[in-house]
């Protein structure tokens, strides 16, 4: 029992390892992009993919959600559903929103140097 | 590949033991609560007149670095709960040490970024981005600081009679999750910041 534990631990770290290498190479990949200075939606789009990958494979393999059950699938299902719902709604009401949030005379960050 | 999960006392009617389903459901209001910012930061970056670019107002190099650290220290916890599996009490001492000394790390790093902003008089009140840059970043460091205590905690748990405990492995490996999920809010929050 112990034993096929350990065994199945060394085949993990070599996964941990491998994921390591992924993330570090994907961070590199991101900050090189970003010297790009691309438009802003495609920056975004591509900045916002990198994450999700990188988040991705953290929960996957480190999270140990690749081993996990159901409950928890369903428990984390349950709970993107909702983040989806809560950065929908602004979004989609964000006509409404916009002209009460920010006062246009307010400086924005760059010209805030007094 | 070995489909074995990495159980402690499981519970018969939910098949996991308490511990972890606490742990998950915890993260849940903890991903409510992360999305919440970041919800407010889409709807105030597309409503701002003129936002700054990341890379013009913030320190792209040392948060590249305060990535770098906070992955590295990812992977050193979760061969800290490996080790604990194995049995070796030593390695494990090892990877939680290098998991603290990489979380006072990044503190320290950003605690450089903070610093440089306070000399150029930019606070929480300058700007909305600023506003944002310090709310985000704070919240974060502060959830941080509780890793670093509770994966302190453990360490000194282990070295006395933690380490015997039943419920020791789980408690690492749930140390683990948060600190990922602290890990996975970084990856989020340094392109949105800093690269976007």
């Amino acid at each position: 029992m112990s034993d096929h534990k350990a065994h199945s631990e060394a085949a993990h770290v070599k996964i941990y390892m491998m994921v390591f290498g992924a993330l570090m190479v994907l961070t590199i990949v991101t900050v090189l992009v970003s010297y790009l200075h691309l438009p802003p939606a495609l920056g975004i789009l591509i900045g916002l993919a990198i994450a999700t990958t990188k988040a991705s494979l953290v929960a996957t393999f480190f999270m140990h959600l690749k081993w996990e059950r159901r409950l928890i699938y369903g428990l984390l299902g349950l709970t993107v559903f909702f983040m989806i719902v809560l950065f929908a709604v602004p979004i989609v009401d964000n006509h409404g929103l916009k002209p009460n949030i920010i006062h246009y005379d307010q400086p924005a960050a760059e010209e805030a140097h007094h | 590949m070995s489909t074995a999960t990495m159980e402690h006392a499981p519970v018969e009617s939910t098949g996991i033991p308490n511990g972890k389903l606490g742990t998950w459901l915890f993260l849940a209001s903890e991903v409510m609560l992360f999305a919440t910012l970041f919800t407010s930061y889409i709807v105030l970056r597309v409503a701002a007149p003129s936002w700054p670019r990341g890379w013009d107002v913030l320190n792209v190099p040392l948060a590249t670095l305060n990535t770098f650290i906070l992955i590295t220290s990812s992977v050193t916890i979760v061969m800290a709960h490996a080790k604990v599996l194995e049995k070796d009490k030593a390695g494990f001492r090892r990877y939680m040490f290098f998991t603290l000394l990489l979380s006072f790390g990044f503190l320290i790093v950003k605690s450089f970024e903070y610093a440089s902003k306070f000399q150029h008089h930019h606070y929480p009140a300058t700007s909305i981005f600023y506003a944002i840059y310090f709310t985000t970043t704070g919240l974060h460091g502060i959830h941080v600081i509780g890793g670093i205590l509770f994966n302190a905690g453990l360490m000194i748990w282990g070295a006395g009679d933690g380490w015997e405990d039943p419920l020791f492995a789980g408690r690492v490996e749930y140390a683990g999750l948060y600190w990922h999920f602290v890990d996975i809010v970084w990856i989020f929050l340094f392109p949105a910041l800093y690269l976007l």
